[in-house]
């Protein structure tokens, strides 16, 4: 047995019959994860590469010994991708993705941290929301009409974008000494988090629009958007408060000692660095975020998920409801993976630089 | 300073005049909302017949015509159900996936491992879906699909040997412990993420005991199981016990994705509720109620079960 083994497993025959068997119980360990693995995968593989149909109708894909359908996803991947988005105009929300996302990949990568990233990000927001919206030249389409990929990324893009400035607010509040912003911040980020997300939304879409003008139709897609950047920004806020517990006072005392003004220390001292140490906090909250978007199936809004479910209601194509959720998974599964991947690469970076600093 | 004093005063007056109106305007526009729709406030219509019916009622009575607040009732019943089960199930799984995942030996480490990353990186919705719609499809109780030795699949739901063996009767089974494919895929989402969860907290807190630890048990004789079991889980289990209990509360929380398969759990049944009565302010009075209270009695529960592990194994 190495001596740097980290683990010690579950007591085993070793304990019986001595040392000797250590190499006897790797090799039935080994053995046994492989027959798991391989009774997981061959199955899986079969199914969706070999026996799998590429092409074709929903009658060949229900041949007796064909696996996967991926003529379906095939099929069906206009409607899956950009939900009931007039077919002509599908090259808008396409566009609009392709602006979201090199917002995003320009957001990851550490030489674009710069002031004008806010504004690429504005003038880009904008620009992909007249794509999806229309108007100036272009048809309007209502927001009923929207959906699949691009309303996925955009509530996660703008619910972060959002959330962090309102996280950062409720986070100064609740440490703040002056009871007001204290009581008002510490009440909206323990109700928010105390709450599943779908009450977050629920209360957006069923009793919001009660509080609000009345006669006035308030867009559904706007009551979500808005419902999941209050609840980001709950779960941001603490995790900047963890960051700003890490500043040492001391950085706040040498900015007032210097004649700053309370906002000024903050936002020019404690904050940047509190930001630093919160960002690998924020990769996992933003990893966690994006599949929580998925969540307004609920109130019946047609993200990714939700046009993939619908996709696999459709009486012509009934049945495959594992390749649309496979294809949907993968989708999520590689956002998320990739993001997650992205965050130890920063952290280690980051711990290199804070050590060289 | 008193002048700054009085000025902080004055802003914080100005502040709280300012979030006043504010709600004061909401409170306006929602009662004006209300009287356009013939509705007042209150809870009345608590008692009034609920004119629905309930599929899975943990084996308490419910018929339409009992009352809303019964209805409630069985959801939050279902609701605990669901929540005391899965965090009971999750938290075993995790413990497992988690031990194994620090095994010395590397197959078996890379196949918990890829377990756990599938389970992480896809939202909890769309394996909930997947298993619902899974067990839809799934054939009559007559062919069911049988895993494991007593346990039936089947677009009934899952049979497990519970007490004693489930037998096919007519068109279904009798005997053993029947849950309803609704349950079974919501416990079984739940499972699955919330386990992937348990295993890292675990791996992270099996990590998070000085090394010295166990060699010192070795040192003492004892074999690796027993040193894990005696020494390093002991001392673990502190630091997870905050995370686990965090854990159960998200748990409990995600379960309310029942609606989406539905699963008549309280907020499946409150929103039922709103559609029907209009009541939605109230009734999201009571949902808000139910999971803050419901948050705050689990975390105090885990919170005094850490306090008497501190003490004791202190």
């Amino acid at each position: 047995m190495s001596a740097t083994a980290t683990a010690i497993p579950a007591r085993g025959p070793r304990r019986v019959l001595g040392g000797t068997l250590a190499n006897f119980r790797s090799a039935t360990l080994t053995a046994l994860a492989i027959v798991i693995a391989a009774s997981v995968l061959v199955p899986f593989v079969r199914w969706a590469l070999i026996d799998a149909r590429w092409k074709g109708t929903a009658a060949d894909c229900r041949t007796e010994g064909v696996g996967a359908c991926w003529a379906f996803i095939t099929h069906k991947l206009p409607f899956i991708m950009f939900g009931l988005y007039p077919a002509v105009e599908r090259w808008r929300p396409a566009l609009a993705t392709v602006v979201m996302l090199s917002l995003v990949i320009a957001t990851m990568l550490p030489i674009c941290w710069r002031r004008w990233l806010i504004g690429a990000w504005i003038v880009g927001l904008a620009i992909a929301l007249w794509l999806m919206g229309g108007g100036l030249s272009l048809t309007r389409v209502p927001t009923q009409e929207w959906g699949g990929f691009p309303i996925t990324l955009m509530l996660t893009v703008i619910g972060l974008g959002g959330g962090l400035p309102l996280g950062i607010l409720l986070a100064l509040g609740r440490r703040s000494q002056l009871p007001l912003p204290r009581l008002t911040a510490t009440a909206v980020v323990e109700v928010v988090r105390g709450v599943p997300l779908v009450a977050v939304l629920y209360l957006a879409v069923l009793v919001v629009p009660l509080a609000l003008s009345t006669g006035v139709e308030v867009d559904k897609l706007l009551l979500a958007q808005a419902g999941v950047t209050v609840f980001a920004g709950a779960y941001l806020a603490e995790a900047v408060r963890g960051g700003l517990q890490m500043v040492p006072a001391r950085r706040m005392d040498a900015a007032r000692a210097l004649g700053l003004t309370w906002w000024q220390s903050t936002r020019l001292v404690v904050l940047p660095e509190a930001l630093r140490i919160v960002i690998p906090a924020f990769i996992s909250i933003a990893v966690g975020f994006f599949q929580d978007t998925s969540l307004i199936v609920i109130i019946g809004l047609f993200d990714l998920l939700n046009t993939a479910r619908l996709a696999a209601q459709d009486p012509a194509w009934l049945g495959f409801h594992t390749e649309a959720y496979v294809f949907v998974g993968l989708v999520y599964f590689a956002g998320s993976a990739l993001v997650s991947r992205y965050g130890l690469w920063l952290e280690r970076r980051m711990a290199v630089s804070t050590r060289r600093a | 300073m008193s002048v700054r004093w009085n000025a902080r005063a004055l802003g914080q007056a100005l502040t709280f005049a300012v979030i006043a109106a504010i709600m004061w305007w909401l409170a306006r526009n929602t009662q004006l909302n209300l009287e356009q729709r013939g509705l007042s406030l209150g809870f009345e219509f608590l008692r009034h017949p609920a004119n629905f019916e309930i599929g899975d009622t943990s084996g308490l009575q419910f018929s339409p015509e009992h009352s809303f607040g019964r209805a409630i009732l069985i959801g939050l019943v279902n609701t605990a159900r669901v929540a005391v089960v899965g965090c009971a199930l999750s938290i075993v799984l995790g413990f497992v996936l988690g031990v194994l995942r620090l095994s010395d030996n590397a197959a078996l480490r890379g196949v918990v491992r890829a377990a756990v990353e599938l389970m992480r990186n896809t939202p909890i919705l769309l394996l909930l879906l997947f298993l619902a719609a899974t067990l839809h499809s799934m054939p009559s109780p007559k062919n069911a699909f049988q895993p494991l030795p007593g346990v039936f699949l089947s677009d009934r739901g899952l049979v497990l040997p519970f007490f004693d063996r489930p037998r096919l009767v007519g068109f279904n089974f009798v005997g053993g412990v029947a849950l309803s494919p609704e349950f079974a895929a919501l416990l079984g989402a739940l499972v699955m993420h919330h386990a992937a969860h348990v295993s890292e907290i675990v791996r992270g807190a099996i990590l998070g005991v000085a090394r010295a630890q166990t060699d010192a048990a070795l040192a003492l004789g004892l074999s690796r199981g027993q040193a894990l079991r005696f020494v390093v889980i002991p001392q673990a289990l502190r630091a997870m016990t905050p995370l686990l209990a965090t854990t159960c509360v998200s748990l409990t929380k995600n379960s309310s994705l029942a609606v989406a398969i539905g699963f008549p759990d309280v907020v499946s049944i409150l929103n039922t509720t709103a559609n029907q009565t209009g009541h939605s302010i109230e009734t999201m009075l009571i949902m808000i109620a139910v999971y803050l209270s419901l948050s705050l009695l689990v975390a105090a529960t885990m919170n005094r079960y850490n306090a008497r592990l501190l003490r004791v194994g202190g």
